[in-house]
């Protein structure tokens, strides 16, 4: 899932505007890879080791995404994120520490879409990432349980709160092949799983009050170094839950030289399939006023070989991210051949 | 009529283009040297403001722990308790030769900072460079320049948005050159919170939550050092306005029959009047403008000075340059046109008043004047009573200053009375007509004479005063440094290991290894440095104590008791037998109070291993080395080349003693300035006196020639009596400045800086000044007396040919 790479302060951190030149968020920039280790296709993932940090990639990160509904049937979305990027290699004591983290949280309500960010220093124990007992946090946000399959996922906002439990009804999908996740036609990739089978439980807290929600969740694991190449300036990114028990995951990377689309198809008992270049396609149907740009918020997705042609629409319009790299991500609703729900994420919109 | 009237007024001026001079140059002079101060007053207080703005989170409140720094551990604990919080840690350090202001900040969580902002506009990877191994201290373009040659200094940045004096930098390489690993000066709570927050004061109820005061501590500091400053303004703004009063009056009563004249063909008297009162405001506006140019260079000459002395005395972040403000401009031509108001109202209110048919003596302005002898005595003696008053009922500086003005002011209201008695004694003792003729003379000029004669007198006692202080000062200060400063050599290592390899190296090569170690606590609210020594002869036989209990030294080195320096003293009211509460748990008896005047702040000491009780990580990086004093320079040699040492880090007693001397030179170096020029005002001033009466008092003197007396023989009585009357002032400006000098010991140092000095004497300083003021006397009265000397005898004849 790489469309998360919007976490890379790297070099640009407090920088006002993304330096589009490089890619967005400079994740395209090769000199910060220098010295970082590179994916290999022939790393094979250990579990519950490889849920933790590896900070010899540069940039890594835990990515939950909830689809949730309350008592009355008002649907909900709930998004849980910890990046990290290393401004260089290694990992030291205190503040000598060249590990950056930052968190994103965000509840989206059809009204309205509340947001938060933080950031913190690697070292001195603000945040950071254990493998086993599971513990991802950054100041008082949490996702942590006994395993993998159980956590508990805590945020909290000036405007909202989120208290909930996951557990998960289903095995892990490697996405790629073995894990190994293809980003460009140069042969940029990335580490990357998932755990698409949260079954949520918990409490949402607005300003209007608490509401019990209960619901779905994807959590995406991904670390790489040098994820983009050096033209793609953005992606559109979705991550599709059916009612049929299947998923998909599916992107689309925008270049100078063109789009380079991949994804992942889950069946209902986990298996999972890599797609091939071009195979998945989405289309914009609608463009809105976003924070005065103009996002697609309405698209045509299709996958033939699966008889997929569906058209996703967002539960809320205005799911924008204004955090030091704005994006736009919230949850969306499926209609068409396949119904269902899911979430999406575009990046690089000018 | 009104054009007729105003060339009638303005023909005065042409016909007396001296008089117009000198009411502008007295004019030039009140407004330049008031202005100058207000010049630097208002960039001193600028800087302050912009420094807060630049340090950032000036509006956010702060989170400390009340006994000294807090741990990392305790941030990170409050951060995962959800609360928003930014970590500071602040100290001063040494870096090369400059004492540097060293402000480490989180970049990441920390607020808007414009120093970062600009840095990252200039260059994205300021951020990486700045986290990452290296790091990169910013500090505006004169400190990074000032400090690009000092080896082993981690990469320099100029910005124009660090305050001047300050090194803005990664808290992770702010806690490495502090030497302070691990702590927190303070917490900046952000202004957005997280919703459902544990309240601060139950998940830390002993840190304290204040209001931001970035900027208010240098202000509390430095308020007393302008407060002195606008006091010399105003001094020399009052002696200018004795020039002023001086000439308008007499221009005034030189112009009584054009007045006439003007009114009796028939122009209003409230017509005149206005016509008048706007000839004044022209001459004011122009004088003020002179004034304001003048004061300006003066400003622009002095601050270079007054920045490093409130940088060195105080930290003040204040830059050397001088900007032009519009309300600088707009207050400094009011005060021009308020001071002419009331220097002339006195003149103008009798000229309104006339009677038009009055008898047009020019004597009439002389001899009301004397008149007036006995009131002024007594205004004179009121004021002075006020003055005492004033400091009995309003405590602290503002009452020592009224104190000070009501001294001077009545002093110089009993000038004239005073002199009058001295010379009519003169002329009892005398015999013969020309003696007496010259007594009776001298008493005659007196009330013309007499206003700049006051501002002499005040110049004097100015001089006296602050002379007789800054010298007391010196010479305190001087002995103090040799009690202090005992150990023959001071030196930094690089960090707690290297220190404490050092001691254990310098053990069986010296006499002794005395630890500096300090830690910051808070006492009723002020910060305040607690210092542990060891027990040692060194500082039982030197440590200069003003107040002791009995057993002072053993309360201490047990750990049982606390020195405290004077301004914690007198400050907190805290003398031997209370108690002082430096931390939560930690109380001591107050054991003895020493002198102090190395800084304005508050500092105490105990033992050493009771202050490594209740504070944490104290760093132990300075030492004192006991040693005979000729081994020192082979010791630094040895040192040096041992644990590779800048020179910077070893200093022996004497370059230490010379370096602190040199600091308080430089902090009294503006005084000085401002002392010489307020004497040149005041001999300016008696020299207008000299020339306006000149013109009066030729039918004075044309009697006496007449009677056979030469004009050579005139001209030297003219120069005997400046200077006689010089004399008696002199004589009666010295009990005033000892006064002054005394106000200024006892009163404004204990209030501007926490401590009181005695008062020494100095003699020849006085017999110097007494010189000069002859000098000033004698060359004011030359120029009249040299025309005296060349008026042709046919000007004497005028005098009884046009006999009015």
């Amino acid at each position: 899932m790489l469309a998360r790479l919007v976490v890379i302060l790297a070099l640009a951190l407090l920088a006002a505007r993304p330096a589009g030149a490089q890619g967005f968020a400079g994740l395209g920039s090769t000199a910060a890879a220098e010295g970082f280790a590179t994916p290999s296709p022939d790393t094979r993932l250990s579990f519950p080791r490889d849920h933790g940090p590896h900070p010899d990639f540069r940039i890594e990160w835990w990515y939950l995404t909830a689809n949730l509904t309350g008592p009355d049937g008002t649907d909900y979305g709930v998004q849980w994120t910890l990046f990290r990027t290393a401004l260089a290699l290694g990992e030291a004591e205190g503040w000598a520490s060249p590990q950056i983290w930052m968190g994103h949280a965000a509840a989206t309500t059809p009204q309205h879409h509340y947001f938060a960010e933080r950031l913190a220093r690697g070292g001195i124990g603000q945040a950071g990432v254990h493998s086993d007992p599971f513990e991802a946090w950054i100041d008082g946000w949490q996702m942590a349980g006994e395993d993998f399959d159980s956590l508990r996922l805590t945020a909290r906002g000036a405007e909202f709160a989120y208290d909930l439990t996951l557990s998960a009804e289903g095995p892990l999908v490697l996405q790629g092949v073995n894990g190994y996740s293809v980003k460009s036609a140069d042969g940029q990739a990335s580490h990357y799983y998932s755990q698409p089978h949260y079954r949520i439980e918990g409490t949402l807290t607005l300003p209007s009050g608490p509401v019990a929600v209960s619901g779905q969740g994807w959590l995406d694991r991904e670390w790489s170094s040098q994820p983009l190449a050096a033209d793609q300036t953005g992606w559109d990114w979705f991550s599709l839950s059916f009612d049929s028990g299947a998923h998909l995951m599916g992107f689309r990377l925008r270049g100078a030289r063109g789009d380079f689309t991949s994804g992942t198809w889950i069946a209902p008992d986990g298996s999972a399939t890599p797609l091939a270049p071009g195979a998945f396609q989405a289309a914009p149907l609608e463009l809105a006023d976003v924070a005065g740009r103009q996002i697609p918020i309405r698209w045509r997705v299709t996958l033939p070989e699966r008889g997929l042609d569906v058209e996703v629409s967002p539960l809320n319009r205005q799911s924008w991210m204004g955090t030091r790299f704005p994006y736009w991500e919230g949850p969306v609703r499926v209609t068409g051949s396949h119904a269902g729900r899911g979430y999406l994420e575009m990046t690089g919109y000018e | 009529m009104i054009g007729a009237a105003l060339q009638a007024l303005a023909s005065h001026w042409r016909r007396h283009p001296l008089q117009l001079g000198t009411l502008l140059a007295g004019l030039a002079l009140a407004t330049a040297l008031w202005s100058a101060v207000q010049a630097i007053n208002a960039e001193a207080r600028a800087s302050y403001a912009r420094a807060a703005s630049q340090i950032g989170g000036a509006t956010l409140d702060v989170l400390e722990a009340p006994g000294g720094p807090m741990s990392r551990a305790r941030y990170v604990a409050l951060r995962r308790a959800g609360w928003q919080l930014s970590p500071v840690l602040e100290g001063r350090t040494r870096l090369g030769e400059e004492q540097v202001t060293l402000l480490g900040l989180d970049p990441l969580t920390h607020p808007p900072l414009p120093a970062f902002e600009a840095a990252m506009q200039a260059d994205q990877a300021t951020l990486a460079q700045m986290l990452t191994q290296g790091g990169l201290l910013l500090a505006s373009p004169e400190l990074v320049s000032a400090l690009k040659d000092v080896p082993g200094l981690p990469p320099l940045r100029a910005s124009d948005s660090v305050p001047p004096g300050m090194v803005i930098t990664d808290i992770g390489l702010a806690e490495r050159l502090l030497a302070r690993p691990d702590q927190i000066d303070r917490l900046l709570i952000l202004p957005q919170q997280p919703m459902q927050l544990t309240p601060l004061d139950q998940l830390a109820p002993d840190l304290q939550r204040r209001a931001s005061r970035a900027g208010a501590d240098t202000a509390r500091l430095t308020d007393s050092f302008h407060l002195n400053l606008t006091a010399f303004g105003l001094l020399s703004f009052a002696v200018g306005l004795f020039i002023v009063h001086g000439t308008v009056g007499l221009a005034f009563e030189q112009r009584r029959a054009m007045v006439r004249t003007l009114r009796a063909l028939g122009l209003p008297v409230w017509l005149l009047a206005a016509l008048m009162l706007a000839e004044l405001l022209a001459l004011a506006l122009v004088g003020g403008l002179l004034g304001l140019g003048l004061g300006y260079l003066v400003a622009a000459a002095l601050l270079p000075d007054v920045a490093a002395t409130l940088r060195g005395l105080y930290g003040a972040p204040v830059a050397g340059g001088l900007s032009l403000r519009p309300s600088w401009i707009v207050g400094g031509l009011a005060m021009a046109l308020i001071g002419t108001l009331a220097a002339s109202a006195q003149a103008l209110w009798r000229m309104l008043r006339m009677p038009l048919l009055a008898a047009p003596g020019l004597q009439a302005w002389a001899q009301r004047a004397a008149q007036g002898d006995r009131r002024m005595a007594l205004a004179g003696l009121g004021l002075i009573a006020a003055g005492i008053a004033a400091l009995a009922l309003i405590k602290g500086l503002i009452g020592g200053f009224a104190l000070i003005a009501g001294l001077m002011l009545g002093a110089a209201l009993l000038l004239p009375p005073v002199l009058a008695a001295l010379l009519g004694l003169g002329r009892h003792l005398t015999r013969g007509p020309l003696g007496e003729w010259l007594w009776a003379d001298t008493r005659a000029q007196l009330p013309g004479i007499g206003l700049a004669l006051m501002a002499l007198l005040l110049a004097l006692a100015a001089n006296i005063g602050v002379g007789t202080m800054v010298s007391s000062f010196r010479l305190t200060f001087t002995g103090w440094l040799d009690q202090r400063l005992v150990s023959e050599l001071y030196l930094t290592a690089r960090d707690d290991a290297q220190g404490a390899e050092i001691a254990r190296w310098l053990a069986p090569r010296s006499d002794a290894v005395l630890p500096i170690r300090a830690a910051e606590f808070t006492v009723q609210g002020n910060p305040v440095t607690v210092y542990g020594v060891v027990d040692h002869p060194t500082y039982r036989d030197n440590w200069p104590l003003l107040d002791r209990t009995p057993d002072a030294w053993a309360q201490v080195n047990a750990g049982q008791g606390v020195f405290i320096n004077e301004q914690l003293a007198r400050r907190a009211d805290l003398w031997p037998g209370d108690v002082v509460q430096l931390a939560p748990g930690w109380v001591l008896p107050v054991a003895g109070v020493y002198s102090d005047y190395g800084n304005p702040t508050g500092q105490a000491i105990t033992a050493l291993p009771a202050l490594l009780t209740h504070a944490r990580a104290v760093p132990n990086r300075r030492f004192g080395v006991r040693i005979v004093p000729e081994a020192v320079p082979d010791l630094i040699e040895a040192l040096r080349a041992k644990f590779d040492l800048p020179a910077s880090a070893l200093i022996d007693q004497a370059g230490l003693k010379s370096r602190s001397l040199a600091v308080f030179d430089k902090t009294f170096v503006v005084t000085g300035a401002l002392n010489l020029l307020t004497l040149g005002v005041a001999g300016f001033a008696i020299l207008t006196s000299l020339l306006t009466l000149w013109s009066l008092r030729l039918p004075q003197l044309a009697p006496v020639w007449a009677l056979g007396l030469t004009r050579g023989r005139l001209a030297r009585l003219e120069l005997a009596r400046s200077l006689l009357l010089a004399t008696f002032t002199a004589l009666l400006a010295l009990p005033l400045g000892l006064a002054l000098a005394w106000v200024l010991l006892a009163v404004i140092n204990v209030q501007a800086f926490g401590w009181r000095l005695p008062m020494y004497l100095f003699p020849l300083d006085w017999l110097r000044l007494f010189l000069l003021a002859l000098l000033a006397a004698g060359l004011a009265a030359a120029l009249p007396a040299r025309r005296l000397y060349r008026l042709p005898p046919s000007e004497l004849l005028k005098v009884f040919a046009n006999a009015r």
